[in-house]
């Protein structure tokens, strides 16, 4: 019992020490992080957004979307591959039913050629030898495509990967710090944003669509075709809503209420031809606009275009809405240009983001939100750290009063304990929700277990009749079964906790699972060795436990 | 200084004595927790039923039949109001409308705008979503959690001591669960994943009692060979008093420090942690341990393999074995 090794004393003492120094930065203030040398480790407890305050949105990438997004460009892929490829394979139309494509190989002797043609398309999933599209033929000239499961889940998951970036990229220049977007599970994204307020502008912000099309006008349009939604063969009817009044090619007469413009079917670029855009201001009239600039391939089209029609008007169409219908004062060249329209520096922005952060692959829907306003954040905080100074103070005296001397080692063992808690968290760069509040005082209380049931073995001992000396060396053996057994039960209630909780339960399980380990730690390293380094020194003769 | 003895040195009390009635009184009243979690149901949040809740803030109390009144009048659905906090604010809940995503952003500003043209001043914050889907996952999650957590650990109980005593442990935590689940039946309290968090807590905690107290009847079983079951059971509780007095007092502080300052947000969870606790403590005394000796645990049920062997054999030859 008391030949504690000095080694041992050592490093105890270091691996608290560790604790202290890992827990500071979490007690610091933002400002007064800055000043904290950067020598010492600086990671911190994240807050949850139940404390922190904030938007939280799940979505749901949709599966029956997505398959039929992939049959169609599948689709596209048959004709570009056999009718325009060399040599050209002539087909009947191509129909699609029960989620496959089908379609006639007019010349029997080419069948073959098409079906080695179609396997190249597809790809292997997996290491099973699947490929992502069956590729048959029935009736000898009839081919048949059908996607297979694999290569459905396959491509899905590709694409929510694909959507967790752009997401990303639209949330994250809106200036908002520590956002988290991430994938969870297969087809599914999270999305956790503290500080804001508002989900709704959050899901406006994500939901953009933001298909951006440069059109020529079609000055043909007569304003009552155009009112009634008509236009010129070649040419469609698209809404205006912010139309100047008094434009000649315009209808405004419409039963709506919403001016319509014909505008070409042709599109001069897109916004897939997108290198950048962003929020900037006219240099004339000092209005918000969106500044954009081609590839050099949407570059060249643009420049030709509106080299052939200068003072002619074009048409920028925003989700199937005109945004403005300039005049082409001369050709555009560079491949830079703005895109006008009734903007704020806010609505410009975000046209920005959704313009430069690409395009959905997916249509995503929001299946669980939540939102938690700062101010019942900081509320929360502030309750949940006076209780836990209350619950901590509390247990501190109460075990005072109970064990003596004892009792003073299993507070300071409490204390170390806290520390190392938190030093712990910040290491994992754990998130402390509400429910890990109640989670870590619970722990207080948990951890005065392992104590308890040691000083009261050593009573027991004492009553026996034992030696001091002997009576403490058999409360800590013979109690260690006992506390070893009862915290496997609570690392197993929370394990399940972790592995099958969502949120606000994984903080929990999280703060329970780092508190049972150091609990058992402290109790059982640290009380003995202050227990062991009295017991040298003074050898007592009685004891008060 | 004189320290504190809750429990004085020595006890003698007969705990067994009341065994068989204890047994049967709260095992009939957990079941009887169960059935009525069956009949009167629990008032489940949208974390597990799917939904969506706004708070709304008035200027001056409403009498909630009235609101009941003016939202059902706006046809948004089978609507649930509930007081919270204040009667000045309320939590109105609205099931989650079929179809795109907008229908539910559409119901919301419906709810905002009737609200507003009945009472001038009313706040109706942003709310909380949760579709049909997410909330059964969350609730399978949920179960599934509660019921792994038993089974892993009447599993290890099982491993560590003996069949008996899986049993009993198992035994105890259908008690707590289902008196727990009487007393949110009873209040309809709202239950949502906190409570689930909850539940697994207590799950933890009675173990953990249970676990001390079947440590120490397995050490006196070693001990005293030929002592009485009941006796040596009295016994183990009585030694192991102390420590689950004074344990559950140092929670019971630190979780009712919970109750009285904490947040009311997690109101649910340390409540039924605290009830939990008290749940517990008793089920570790009076229904984990007099389950042994139903079960027919005896002073065999821990003797090594070999000595138990040599001693069968022995008393065979003395014909006392059973």
């Amino acid at each position: 019992m008391l030949d504690f090794p000095r080694w041992k004393v050592w490093s105890i003492w270091a691996i608290i020490a560790i604790g202290i120094v890992l827990s500071i930065p979490s007690l610091l203030s933002e400002r007064q992080l800055e000043s904290y040398p950067d020598q010492l480790p600086q990671s911190r407890i994240n807050l949850g957004l139940d404390l922190a305050g904030g938007s939280y949105l799940l979505l749901e990438a949709d599966a029956a979307d997505a398959a039929v997004q992939r049959l169609t460009a599948m689709e596209e892929n048959i004709r570009n591959e056999l009718v325009r490829g060399e040599p050209r394979v002539r087909i009947g139309d191509i129909s699609r039913s029960e989620g496959q494509l089908s379609f006639m190989v007019r010349d029997v002797t080419q069948v073959d050629e098409a079906v080695e043609r179609l396997r190249a398309m597809t790809q292997p999933v997996g290491f099973t030898g699947q490929r992502d599209w069956t590729v048959e033929v029935e009736d000898t000239s009839r081919i048949i495509v059908a996607p297979t499961a694999d290569g459905e889940q396959r491509a899905l998951a590709d694409a929510v990967t694909v959507a967790r970036d752009v997401v990303r990229r639209r949330i994250d220049p809106s200036g908002t710090r520590e956002v988290t977007v991430r994938t969870s599970g297969e087809e599914r994204i999270e999305v956790m944003v503290p500080g804001v307020d508002d989900p709704e502008a959050l899901k406006d912000l994500i939901g953009q669509t933001a298909r951006l099309e440069f059109r020529l006008v079609d000055l043909t349009a007569s304003p009552e075709q155009l009112s009634q939604g008509r236009a010129p063969a070649g040419s469609e009817a698209i809404p205006y809503p912010d139309a100047p009044p008094g434009v000649p090619y315009v209808g405004y007469g419409a039963a709506d209420g919403i001016p319509r413009i014909g505008l070409e079917r042709r599109v001069i670029v897109s916004g897939d031809q997108l290198e950048n855009a962003q929020q900037s201001f006219d240099a004339q009239t000092n209005e918000p606009v969106v500044s954009i600039k081609f590839n050099p391939q949407g570059a060249r089209r643009f420049g030709r275009v509106t080299q052939e029609n200068v003072g002619e008007p074009f048409a920028m169409v925003l989700d199937g809405n005109v945004l403005s219908a300039p005049n082409i004062i001369q050709p555009i060249l560079g491949g830079s240009a703005q895109i006008q329209g009734n903007f704020t520096v806010e609505s410009a922005n975000q046209l920005g983001i959704a313009l430069s952060s690409g395009k959905l692959p997916v249509k995503l829907d929001v299946i669980q939100e939540y939102t938690i306003s700062s101010d019942l954040g900081q509320d929360s905080i502030e309750k949940g750290m006076l209780a836990s100074i209350v619950a901590t103070l509390a247990v501190l005296i109460y075990m005072l009063m109970t064990y003596g001397r004892f009792g003073l080692y299993a507070n300071a063992a409490l204390v170390a304990n806290a520390f190392l808690i938190l030093g712990a968290m910040a290491v994992f760069n754990a998130t402390l929700t509400l429910p890990g509040i109640a989670g870590f005082v619970l722990t207080i209380g948990a951890a005065v277990d392992a104590n308890v049931l040691i000083n009261e073995r050593i009573r027991e001992e004492l009553r026996r009749g034992r030696k001091i000396l002997d009576a403490i060396e058999h409360g800590y053996k013979e109690a260690s079964t006992a506390i070893f057994d009862a915290n496997i039960t609570n690392t197993i209630a929370a394990a399940m906790m972790f592995y099958f909780g969502s949120g606000p339960i994984r903080g929990f399980a999280v703060v329970l699972l780092i508190g049972i380990v150091t609990s058992v730690w402290t109790a059982v390293n640290f009380t003995r060795m202050l227990v062991a380094v009295w017991a040298r020194a003074k050898r007592p003769k009685k004891l008060h436990i | 200084m004189k320290l504190i003895k809750l429990v004085p040195d020595n006890t003698n009390v007969d705990f067994m004595q009341f065994r068989k009635i204890a047994i049967w009184i709260t095992m009939l009243l957990a079941i009887a927790g169960f059935v009525l979690t069956g009949v009167r149901g629990l008032n489940l949040g949208i974390d597990f039923v799917g939904g969506q809740v706004v708070q709304a803030e008035f200027a001056e109390p409403v009498d909630i039949e009235d609101l009941r009144g003016s939202v059902a009048d706006l046809g948004l659905g089978d609507a649930s109001i509930q007081e919270f906090g204040s009667p000045t604010t309320f939590q109105i809940r609205l099931p989650v409308p079929e179809g795109e995503e907008s229908e539910a952003n559409r119901v919301v500003g419906e709810l905002r705008g009737g609200l507003e043209a009945a009472y001038p001043g009313v706040d109706v914050g942003s709310g909380q979503l949760v579709s049909g889907n997410v909330s059964q996952e969350l609730a399978m999650d949920g179960a599934l959690s509660l019921i792994f957590a038993m089974m892993g650990i009447a599993a290890y109980i099982w491993i560590r001591f003996e069949w008996q005593f899986g049993v009993g442990a198992l035994a105890t935590l259908f008690h707590d669960i289902g008196l727990l689940l009487a007393f949110f039946s009873i209040t309809q309290l709202q239950v949502d994943l906190n409570i689930v968090a909850a539940f697994l807590t207590v799950v933890g905690y009675t173990l953990n009692d249970t676990v001390v107290i079947y440590d120490r009847i397995r050490e006196n079983l070693r001990k005293y060979r030929k002592m009485n079951i009941v006796p040596l059971i009295n016994l183990s509780l009585n030694e192991t008093l102390s420590r689950t007095i004074t344990t559950s007092v140092a929670l019971l502080l630190a979780i009712g420090a919970m109750l009285i300052f904490g947040p009311e947000v997690i109101f649910g969870l340390t409540i039924a942690i605290f009830l939990g606790l008290f749940i517990g403590t008793y089920s570790s005394i009076y229904i984990s341990a007099p389950l042994l000796v139903m079960l027919g645990v005896t002073g065999d049920s821990f003797v090594h393999d070999e000595d138990n062997v040599a001693n069968r054999e022995q008393r065979r030859d003395d014909g006392a074995v059973v």
